[in-house]
């Protein structure tokens, strides 16, 4: 019985728990008999709720049994990336600085979850501060990837994706600002989707690149990445970056998510294979023979300045980095060292014994790119490279409804595979970041495996404030296959 | 080789702007792999971007502004619960002997 | 001795605490000495994942008090970081405005004690938040209180065009009188509402050869008193620095200077190593601000008639003197409560004597303002009448008019009630005059003898008609009978 819940979508359960035919309870308990089935392998989970999410099942189950209404989400489990703001539990975003902190507050998504009656069960590891591709960074536990333990299972929300892949959850919220939704989805066999910047509150998302995050839902399927959208999106103001909702108009995405679009146009852009392993090519290009047989008409295009995306997302997001990760030092929460000799050293020492290597290096690179006499050359230059990036997918998409792309060049990689060179590491991002510099959102599907029985994992892309489309193409595409 | 984008000098200044003690080992890691890095970013110097506009971020939103109202306050247990020093009501730390520039 | 003229060279900047009802950008309340960290939200906290919003009355003070600065407004706005490292900054970074300020190329004029207007120029005006405090009284630890942190603040910058230490006062004075006529800001010292930095330096000629010291900044100001008595200080610090070593102002040696409050100097701060680098950027949580002209009228609208206007209005059309004028519009209600009352009936003089020698006193006994004090215009007026007709003598309109302060009663019905109306009736007077003159021959031959004793015997028969009138005669008119009738020598 436990089996069976576990390879319900949330669509599937949400219905079956409001009818009163599954109980909450019983999708709770399932989870948490995986999770100690297999997360001590996977790694995916930094901290679980069992006895919270049982009493919040029971309230709903009993709810449903007294006929009183129940939210979008009525008693599914779902698992939240340790960097969102909890007040339950503690939100260390994977970093030995924020080991112990307890949050005041809920970030706005998580209220959203609440408020629709979802029942939140842990959450889950990441890259430190959400730097990184492959979770490898995280500084306080390892997460392999549930279909292969010798590799990664993607960043920086490798936990959020392991947990849905392995059916430790029913859905999992993750951040991306470079790909770190698409890209782990895409490792491990789900769908992942990164809306519209400024779609979803980052009230309570603790801030990385505060002009490129954005928080989105790790799911088995589109639909369900449209219900989870649902209940996350919409205008926060407490967040001054989040879209008012005549700018960017609501909508029922799962109700509309299994129309199919008609007279679909798709832009491909050819130069981009080139980076792509063989077998990845091979089954991207077998995707899009598939929208063709569904009428799709494909068009070539190019993207002329894709190629200096990772060049310029490197100094954007570590510039806002530097300054964003300047709170943490010792002071007012967080870890403090214990061998200051004066206030200074506080600073110094808690930073320097609590924060990864990754951070740090990116904090420097930001500092550098924002310091006297650097700023025009490194951080105005990205920025103005960013503007041209951004004008090549807006004329994308005068002559398209979409762009489809790998997710990444590669399947999973080995773990300790890419490590030795951070450089190396950027560079496995090509196909996402130049989404997160423009702004746009985009969704990674499975599309098939490689000969390792590695996901494949097909990217696509659509305007702003367009997820209704993007999500009933990926859609097309699930349902064709 | 070829010079290096950042030496080890540049590198204990960004780090003293950083407020991060590293040690010897990690400025030399660093000051490599930030070197790489910056080389890698050169390639944004290929580009013309005499006459591009900055894009600092992707909003075609403007005046975000809220109402004068007062909302509720953590009160000091909560704000101080975190705290790795505290006294009954203040944040504490090693004693200040300046202030900076600033006020 | 060689020959050495200078001149004296101030810019000021000044940060003014905006009496908004919540901080910059975060709904927490400001209340003056609350509870230590009692004021604080994950925003102002910077806690992980805490994002700004901005405060719209903060940014309409910002623009009114631009304007009322003369300033040109930014249409376009935007929010920086300041990055650097300090415990009352939790986040690490101040939120404030780099290269596009929210006002700029202003100009203020102040008065002069010569009567003079001397016009200084703003170099721009911007908001930015402020940071929290902190507390070094213990021995071997400081405490930090973030209350204050968030506060919004208007940063002022003034051209050099400041040149002498009391000019500087005279600035600072009627920039506190222009921000609270405007209603931006309470602007108390004592709760430390404005903040100045003066940055002082010399224009020395000596042998016909002009050279500039360097300059100095001056901080730690917290009263009128310091501001100028620092500059006075810093002024013969840099004279006598200069004829010492002759050292002259470069790039890079502006120096920071504390104020020693307690033994009248300044004090060299620790030198840093390096300049700071505050690496601005913009703030990519906030966006910008447009200011179209729709918006901009509508705050405009709000613009008071500004305090030295004001001043020279009550001059020009009153006849009022500078220091009376002045003492009126110290603030806006009760320049207003005058105007309004003379506007009311036009004595100008004579109301304006009521607030000055007696509702001010009052007043200041109750801890209000003259214009709370339940006297309306209307009243105020009425009493100016009344004295002006001589219907009450000086002394009886001070207790009328406390006595207004207690009920509604018009001030001549105050007056009839206790008595106090005068007598000023010549003919009724000159015949007590006459009685009084009849029954005290002695005083009055003293009187005329114009020796040491007829100022007394003058007064005692004075003194005599005003009790035969039981006190209700109008003394000067009674003076008048009496001398016409000493001089003529009946």
């Amino acid at each position: 019985m436990n089996k069976d819940i576990l390879k319900l979508t949330c669509r599937e359960l949400r219905d079956l728990i409001t009818k009163g035919e599954v109980k909450s309870s019983d999708a709770v308990l399932a989870v948490f008999a995986q999770i100690e089935k297999r997360d001590a392998k996977i790694g995916a989970f930094l901290s679980t709720f069992k006895d919270n999410a049982l009493k919040k099942a029971k309230e709903i189950d009993e709810k449903i049994s007294k006929g009183k209404p129940v939210g979008a989400l009525a008693g599914v489990p779902i698992a939240v990336k340790d960097n969102m703001c909890t007040t339950f539990g503690t939100t260390t975003c994977a970093s030995k600085i924020l080991e112990n902190f307890r949050s005041p507050y809920n970030a706005t998504v998580i209220e959203k979850l609440l408020a629709a009656d979802a029942v939140i069960i842990g959450k889950t590891n990441l890259d430190e501060f959400a730097m990184g591709s492959s979770t490898e960074n995280s500084g306080l536990k390892k997460t392999v990837n549930p279909w292969d333990p010798s590799r990664v299972p993607g960043g920086s929300s490798g936990g959020s994706a392991a947990a849905v892949a392995a059916k430790m959850c029913f859905a999992a919220l993750g951040s991306d600002t470079g790909g770190s939704i698409r890209q782990p989805a895409s490792f491990c066999g789900i769908a992942g989707l990164k809306p519209t910047y400024g779609r979803v509150s980052r009230y309570g998302l603790v801030a990385y690149g505060s002009s490129l995050d954005q928080i989105g839902p790790l799911a088995k399927n589109t639909a369900d990445c449209a219900l989870l959208l649902n209940v996350i999106a919409g205008h926060d103001e407490k967040d001054s970056t989040s879209v008012d909702e005549k700018t960017a108009p609501l909508c029922d995405w799962l109700e509309k998510v299994d129309k199919p679009v008609t007279g679909l146009k798709i832009a491909v852009v050819p130069e981009l294979f080139k980076g792509a392993d063989s077998e990845v090519v091979n089954t991207v290009k077998g995707a899009i023979e598939v929208y063709k047989k569904l009428g799709a008409e494909i068009i070539e295009i190019k993207m002329p300045h894709s190629e200096y995306a990772i060049a310029a997302y490197y100094l954007i997001a570590t510039a806002e980095a530097s300054s964003n990760l300047a709170r943490y030092d010792g002071v007012h929460y967080g870890y403090r060292t214990q061998n200051s000799a004066d206030y200074v050293e506080v600073y110094t020492k808690s930073r320097n014994e609590a924060l990864g290597a990754e951070v740090k290096r990116r904090i420097m690179l930001g500092t550098y790119a924002l310091s006297s006499g650097y700023y025009d050359a490194y951080y105005l230059k990205a920025l103005k490279v960013r503007n041209l990036i951004r004008n090549d997918f807006t004329a994308a998409f005068e002559r398209a409804d979409c762009i489809i792309m790998p997710t990444s060049p590669t399947t999973a990689f080995k773990i300790g595979e890419k490590t030795a060179n951070p450089l190396q590491m950027y560079l496995s991002d090509v196909y996402t970041i130049a989404v997160n510099l423009a702004g746009v959102p985009a969704i990674s599907i499975p599309c098939g495996l490689d000969k390792n029985k590695l996901p494949i994992g097909l990217q696509i892309i659509a305007p702003a404030f367009e997820e209704k489309k993007l999500l009933q193409i990926a859609r097309m595409f699930e349902k064709a296959t | 080789m070829g010079q290096k984008k950042i030496d080890i000098e540049q590198v204990k200044q960004v780090a003293k702007l950083s407020r991060l003690a590293l040690s010897e080992a990690e400025i030399a890691q660093f000051a490599v792999q930030l070197s790489a890095i910056l080389e890698y970013v050169e390639k944004l110097n290929q580009l013309d971007t005499a006459n591009v506009e900055p894009l600092a971020h992707c909003l075609p939103i403007n005046n975000c502004l809220r109402e004068d109202i007062v909302k509720q306050s953590l009160g000091t247990e909560k704000t101080l619960a975190n705290a790795p020093d505290r006294d009954e009501q203040f944040f504490l730390v090693p004693k200040i002997l300046e202030e900076p520039s600033g006020f | 001795m060689t020959n050495v003229d200078y001149k004296i060279i101030v810019g000021l900047e000044i940060h003014v605490q905006l009496a908004t009802r919540t901080k910059m950008f975060c709904g927490c309340e400001l209340i003056f000495a609350a509870e230590p960290n009692s004021r604080v939200c994950p925003v102002c906290l910077g806690l992980p994942g805490a994002l700004p919003v901005m405060n719209k009355q903060a940014v309409e003070f910002a623009i009114l008090t631009a304007t009322a600065l003369n300033c040109k407004i930014a249409e376009f706005t935007k929010w920086d970081r300041k990055s650097y490292y300090y415990p009352d900054l939790p986040k690490n970074y101040q939120i404030s405005q780099y290269d596009l300020p929210i006002g700029s190329n202003g100009f203020i004029e102040i008065p002069l004690p010569d009567g003079k207007v001397k016009k200084i120029r703003i170099r721009r005006v911007h908001l930015e938040e402020d940071a929290g405090k902190n507390l070094h009284t213990a021995e071997n630890y400081s405490q930090v209180d973030l209350n204050r942190a968030g506060t919004p603040l208007l940063e002022i910058v003034t051209e050099p065009d400041i040149n002498g230490d009391e000019e500087v006062k005279l600035l600072a004075v009627e920039l506190q009188r222009i921000v609270r006529f405007l209603g931006v800001s309470e602007a108390d010292m004592q709760k430390g509402h404005m903040r100045f930095e003066p940055n002082v330096n010399l224009h020395i000629k000596k042998d016909s050869t002009e050279y500039k010291t360097p300059i100095t900044e001056i901080k730690n100001l917290n009263s009128f008193k310091a501001l100028e008595k620092s500059a006075a200080f810093e002024v013969q610090r840099q004279l006598d620095e200069f004829l010492e070593s002759g050292r002259v102002m470069q790039s890079g040696n502006k120096k920071t200077f504390g104020w020693d409050d307690i033994r009248e100097v300044t004090v060299l701060q620790r030198e840093k190593e390096e300049a700071h680098d505050y690496r601005y950027f913009p703030d990519p949580d906030l966006v910008p601000v447009v200011v179209g002209e729709k918006w901009l009228n509508i705050i405009k609208a709000k613009l008071c008639e500004l305090p030295l206007t004001m001043q020279n209005r009550f001059v020009i059309a009153y006849g009022l003197s500078d220091y009376d004028a002045g003492v009126l519009t110290t603030d806006r209600a009760t320049a207003e409560y005058f105007d309004s009352a003379v506007k009311v009936d036009g004595d100008a003089k004579r109301i304006c004597n009521l607030i000055t020698q007696t509702g001010l006193k009052i007043a200041n006994e109750k801890n209000c303002k003259v214009s709370e004090l339940g006297i309306s215009p209307q009243r105020l007026a009425e009493l100016a009448k009344i004295v002006g007709a001589g219907q009450v003598s000086a002394t009886a309109a001070v207790t009328i008019f406390e006595k207004m302060t207690q009920d509604d009663s018009l001030p001549s019905q105050i007056a009839e009630k206790l008595n106090l109306l005068q007598k000023s009736d010549e003919g009724e007077l000159e015949k007590i005059v006459d009685e009084v003159i009849a029954i005290n021959p002695q005083a009055v031959e003293d009187a005329r003898s114009g020796d040491k004793k007829s100022k007394k015997a003058h007064g005692f028969l004075m003194g005599q008609v005003m009790q035969k009138t039981k006190g209700t005669a109008n003394p000067q008119v009674v003076a008048k009978i009496l001398n016409s009738k000493l001089n003529k020598g009946i």
